[in-house]
């Protein structure tokens, strides 16, 4: 298990670095999913399966969609490659080697812990929802109101004015407007 | 089930952080950048949960629910700040943004 600890470690390290110090956008992207789903595996050895399954559905899954999107909207790091070029082994070759260690260090885990009895130190999603929902429930109604805000700020800040290419257009679709209100 | 020393975990948890802050002092991409909180924010939660293993109690993996929670708002806010800034500046560099004075 302590091994099993240090790899996913060293993984998670080795591509956060990668990540951080890539040129390329969604390449550095593909890093950090692998970073995220290393910390996962850490959290499962940590006896942490819910928290390993919520990084993995919310970080790697939603956040790094949301990045994704953004990339692809503004349309930056391309710096217009062609497609083949996005398809030669070195650019995929160490995220796919990472994450076969990680699926190496998933299959081992799976494989021993089918023989060995689960000592009491993992905390079950049971508890952890017994905990959220009684003792923090005033912090998960705080937690509402902030994806709320949230929400509504993303939407406000994110929406895109009409711009009037020129100022006799605007006018002409001033008077167009008055004409259609009468 | 796990005999590390929890020493080991918080310096785990503590070297994802730096390379978090490092990449957020020395990247001038504010894509760059805000991956780099996301990393920050991910180690921070992380000493919760190596916390509440250690103790074995459950509060560690809610404060880190908490955190998830906190974490999408930021970070869909800030992509809207970062459409917005793209569109204005045409840049993703905030060295650019320097300047406050309006733009025409």
């Amino acid at each position: 298990m302590n091994t099993i600890f240090y790899i996913a470690a060293a993984v998670a390290l080795v591509s956060t670095g990668l990540a951080i110090s890539g040129r390329n956008a969604i390449h550095s992207l593909l890093y950090l999913i692998v970073s995220l789903l290393a910390v996962s595996v850490v959290f499962y050895i940590l006896g942490a399966p819910f928290i390993a399954a919520l990084e993995i559905i919310i970080y790697a899954g939603a956040v790094m969609v949301l990045f994704i999107f953004v990339i692809m909207m503004l349309n930056v790091g391309m710096e217009r490659e062609s497609e083949s070029n996005w398809l030669k082994p070195r650019m995929w070759i160490v995220p796919s080697v990472l994450t076969v260690i990680l699926l190496i260090d998933f299959l081992y885990v799976l494989k021993t812990m089918a023989h060995e009895e689960i000592s009491g130190q993992v905390i079950s999603p049971k508890q952890v929802g017994l905990s959220l929902f009684s003792t923090y429930v005033l912090g998960v109604e705080i937690a509402g109101m902030l994806l709320l805000a949230g929400i509504v700020g993303a939407y406000h800040i994110g929406r895109q004015k009409k711009k009037v290419i020129h100022r006799f257009m605007k006018k002409e679709e001033i008077i167009k407007e008055s004409d259609a209100e009468k | 089930m796990i005999t590390v020393p929890v020493e080991i975990q918080i310096l785990f948890a503590g070297l994802l952080f730096l390379m978090g802050l490092i990449g957020l002092l020395v990247r001038r991409n504010v894509i760059f950048m805000l991956m780099s909180i996301e990393v920050m924010f991910n180690s921070a939660g992380m000493v919760f949960v190596i916390a509440g293993a250690h103790w074995a109690q459950a509060e560690g993996q809610v404060m880190f629910i908490f955190m998830l929670a906190v974490t999408a708002t930021e970070v869909s806010v800030a992509l809207a700040i970062i459409l917005q800034m793209f569109h204005h500046f045409k840049t993703l560099d905030v060295d650019e943004l320097n300047k406050l004075k309006e733009t025409d």
